[in-house]
């Protein structure tokens, strides 16, 4: 069943990301960007976590999901230490995901080409 | 007239045919990828990871496996069949990074992969490092 509740709440978001590249021509760039801080500010309100706990990977995966996740580690970082946590929370949150991300990218930089099209 | 109601009818009902079409499209293939991650989830849960190693771990499978996908001119066609349902995705957000890293690649390994690998990914991060902090030091004050 959470799979079910995945499926459905994953694909609504990519329907309202689809509802903006058709309705008002924003960039794929500027709707990721929109979408990663709209997840962040509901995060920071705790609404995002819901979702999270009905949704599972379908609130996760998506791009809000990323967002959320930012907020939820600056949290964690502010309650351990501070207002210091607040310059680590974030980057702390996203570097797994980026690192492998920039890792496995420059790998298939290395090995593909721009011309091996088909 | 009657042609000009016609023709008026068949542009009003283009779009948005067009937009119904690519919206299903979107909810197919976002749904797919997010019920994938959700049986990467349950997964890696039964087999006793806590529950933020498996968020990272099925975060990194769907990294991977999309840049595998993108080195091989597979996740483009994905991409063109489902819009926002392969972009919005943190699939999208993987494949953001290696397609301009594989494309920009004659221009060097520093300012050709290493620069434009973040061309999209760097404001995605930019923005949300920002929110974060902001997030950041308003949960300081009331919490």
């Amino acid at each position: 069943m959470d799979i079910f509740w995945a499926f459905v709440v994953g694909g609504l978001i990519c329907v309202a990301g689809q509802l903006l590249v058709d309705l008002t021509k924003l960039t794929s760039a500027r709707i990721l960007v929109f979408f990663v801080v709209l997840g962040c500010i509901l995060g920071g309100i705790g609404v995002y976590d819901r979702l999270v706990d009905f949704a599972g990977a379908g609130a996760t995966v998506p791009l809000p999901g990323f967002g959320n996740l930012l907020a939820r580690g600056v949290k964690r970082a502010v309650d351990e230490r501070g207002l210091i946590g607040v310059l680590t929370g974030g980057f702390t949150a996203m570097a797994g995901g980026v690192t492998v991300a920039v890792v496995f990218g420059y790998l298939a930089a290395l090995v593909s080409s721009p011309g091996m099209k088909d | 007239m009657k042609e000009q109601m016609y023709e008026e009818m068949v542009n009003a009902g283009k779009p948005k045919s067009a937009v119904l079409q690519n919206c299903a499209r979107a909810f197919l293939v976002g749904g797919i990828i997010c019920a994938v991650a959700q049986i990467l989830y349950n997964l890696l849960m039964s087999a006793g990871f806590t529950r933020d190693d498996t968020g990272l771990l099925v975060a990194a499978i769907l990294t991977v496996t999309t840049i595998l996908l993108t080195a091989l001119r597979i996740y483009d066609r994905v991409g063109k069949f489902g819009g926002a349902g392969s972009f919005v995705p943190i699939t999208g957000f993987a494949n953001a990074i290696a397609a301009p890293a594989i494309e920009h690649k004659k221009e060097g390994l520093v300012l050709g992969v290493g620069a434009k690998m973040f061309l999209i990914a760097g404001p995605v991060i930019v923005y949300g490092t920002l929110a974060s902090v902001i997030v950041g030091i308003i949960y300081y004050f009331v919490r």
